[in-house]
Parts: structure tokens; sequence; C-alpha cells
């Protein structure tokens, strides 16, 4: 995986919008988005109920993305070309979904829905209608996801990566600073963790850094890459931001996003938590 | 526009505890005032970033159909970069907790 096809440009959108082999869909954090305005002829997904299951607190079965994708007209062989609000951060969730399901062609747009709007490009509000697919996923690539005791077996042996804001990382605050302070869980991080918050990789504009500005913000910080990684964030998709940054943009392979992340972690008895920066 | 009587600013704090909550939050308008109150229209398609006191970058938002964004963060002194077609601007501000910072910044 690299870059060249990893990505797309605005351009290349719009050149592609009634390409019929192309399947858009706007994942978004503030799901009223969509509704307000999206890309000509771009389909959504809801993250919370599309692509999560609300009462085992997992992402969606396999036979669940199957289903999702085969009403969505999703074929095996569509190229699927995902964008979405925040920075591309549930973007990014959603095209590590369509890794991990073993789906063959998928892309990003750089700079997402913010650099879309930046440009006064149009949006529209018509819904197209899909015809249905059989779609077929394959089996989890458990080498893109990490669960809870792989993630305190490699304290002080693999890189971890905590992605959040350096005020959650501390302790200071429980989420993003645009949601409410609120939850149960201890605030902190896994101890031996690198702060590297996903924003780093990103240009004010929304669209990545280039590669050498990419390389550096873990070299940097002191990160060995060619050692097993593992990304966490608060629930899993700014970490998805992060793995794309590492797996698909820099081609990193050994690179693992734990989705369950502090909010997992941080309710969990007895494993050890660090405060502070 | 603004309609008659409605005072420019961020979205209503009822429901929210602001003996708990630190509230940074306000209203995106284009350039235009009357009796000095500012009255531009709504930047509906504007984005806010936060930054912390070392300019890290800690939480963005959209603004909604009113041009209005809110943040929750801790007290202290953050900057606000307001972004929107052809226009950004920076705010420089410190929050409290019990009163929320509301603003109206126009572009």
């Amino acid at each position: 995986m690299s870059r060249e096809t990893a990505l797309v440009t605005a351009d290349w959108v719009a050149e592609n919008i009634n390409n019929p082999a192309v399947v858009i869909v706007e994942v978004d954090e503030d799901t009223t988005l969509y509704a307000q305005g999206h890309i000509e002829n771009a389909i959504t997904f809801n993250w919370r109920e599309d692509l999560q299951d609300g009462l085992r607190r997992d992402i969606i079965s396999k036979e669940g993305f199957e289903a999702l994708l085969s009403k969505s007209g999703i074929a095996n062989d569509t190229t699927v070309v995902l964008y979405g609000g925040n920075n591309n951060w549930f973007a990014t969730y959603a095209y590590w979904y369509f890794k991990l399901y073993g789906h063959q062609d998928v892309r990003l747009i750089d700079g997402g829905r913010k650099r879309w709007e930046l440009d006064a490009r149009p949006l529209v509000t018509a819904v197209p209608t899909r015809t249905a697919t059989r779609y077929v996923a394959k089996e989890q690539d458990l080498s893109l996801r990490a669960f809870r005791d792989e993630v305190i077996a490699a304290i002080g042996v693999k890189n971890i990566v905590d992605v959040r804001s350096p005020a959650e990382f501390s302790g200071e605050l429980a989420a993003p600073a645009h949601l409410p302070q609120e939850g149960g869980q201890v605030k902190g991080h896994v101890p031996t963790a690198k702060n590297i918050p996903w924003s780093k990789a990103a240009n004010e504009d929304g669209t990545f850094k280039s590669q050498d500005e990419l390389k550096e913000i873990y070299t940097a910080a002191g990160v060995d890459l060619a050692k097993d990684t593992i990304a966490y964030c608060r629930i899993g998709e700014r970490s998805a931001f992060s793995w794309f940054v590492l797996h698909e943009l820099l081609g990193v392979t050994n690179v693992k996003n734990y989705d369950g992340s502090w909010t997992e972690y941080g309710s969990l008895v007895g494993v050890p938590v660090e405060i502070g920066a | 526009m603004k309609t008659c009587g409605a005072r420019p600013g961020g979205p209503s704090t009822d429901g929210i505890d602001l003996s708990k909550q630190t509230v940074i939050q306000g209203q995106i308008l284009r350039d235009g005032s009357s009796d000095s109150v500012p009255n531009g229209t709504a930047v509906s398609n504007g984005h806010v970033r936060l930054l912390d006191s070392t300019g890290e970058f800690t939480a963005e938002v959209p603004t909604n159909t009113e041009g209005q964004f809110r943040f929750f963060a801790s007290p202290g002194a953050w900057t606000l970069v307001v972004q929107a077609p052809g226009a950004r601007v920076e705010k420089k501000i410190v929050a409290e907790r019990g009163n929320a910072t509301d603003l109206v910044i126009s572009i």
C-alpha cells in the first residue's frame, strides 16, 4: 500500500462522480452533516449505527459488514472512496474496516470534507439510490487489529502509540475537547506509550503532510518502526487515522489499531495506568 | 442575518452543568454590524480549531447552520483558529470553569 493508491484528490473525485465502478461514502462524526449536504452521488454510513454493534460494544461482524455493503450497492470489485468531516477521522475508521474485512480497492479523499468545503466545491442534498449487491467479506485480518491482552503484553516491549491530545494523554481531559468531559473510566494512558497526537500528521486544511514529514513525526518521537506498533485513542477512530498514516501512507506493515482503546483499557480492573505527560 | 431580538453568540447552555464544564463557544459571522452589535451573515461552512497554550492541536468542530460552535475544555489559555472559504482568523482566549466563554467572531 502506498500514498499513490490510498489517497485520491478532490479533482479525481470530481472526475469520477458518475463512474459506475466507484462508490463514494461519507462517514462523519457529526452524523447530521450528510443530510445538510454531501458530494454528489455519495452515500453515507452512520459510524454508530452501521459500523458498531451497540449491544456487544464491538465492531460489526463479518455478516453485518456484508449486509451493510450489500444494501449499499457496493460489490467486491467496487472502488470505494471514503471521506468525512473532522479531518477524516471516521472515514479512516471505515477505511480500516474495509481493510479488516479484505476489500480490495478502497481510497480516501485527501483533506476530506473540510478541504472540499474550504475550496467551496459543490455539495448536494439528493440521496442516490443504489441497486443492492451480494457482498462477500473475508474473515477479519487480525494483523490489523489489537485486543486488550495484547496491549497489556506490549507494555515495555512493542511500540505503543497514544494518538490522543496531550491533555487526554496526561489525564487532564477524559475526551476530545469538543465533547462533554464525562465517562466513568479513569483518565491517563498505557505505561510506556508515546504520545504522538493524530493531528501532527494533518495540515491545517485537513490534508496529510508529506511523506518525509510523516516519517519525521515518528522518528523524532523515538519510535522504532522496525518493531511492532499498536495505536490507540479513546474509541478507536483517531487511532484508525494514525494507523492509516503508518500502514497505508508510509507502508509500515506491522501496525495494529486497538479499537477498544481507552474506553476499554481505562475501564479495566487491575491494569497499570500512568498519568502525567 | 440574526433575527430581531436574538443575541449573537454560541448555542444555548441550557442543560450544561457549567459548574463542572469549561465551555468555550461562539458564533462566526461575516463582517457586519449595527450600533456596534455584530449582525453579519452566519458562517455555516466554517471550521474552528482549538489549540492549547503551547499551540498544540486539541480539537476541531465545523460550525452549525447558525455559524455556532462549542468546545468543552479545561481552564486556561487557548487559541481558536477560524477557517472558512477565503478566511482565516486566530483569537486567543482564557477559559474558566463556571462561566462559559461566549464569543462573536467576525471574519
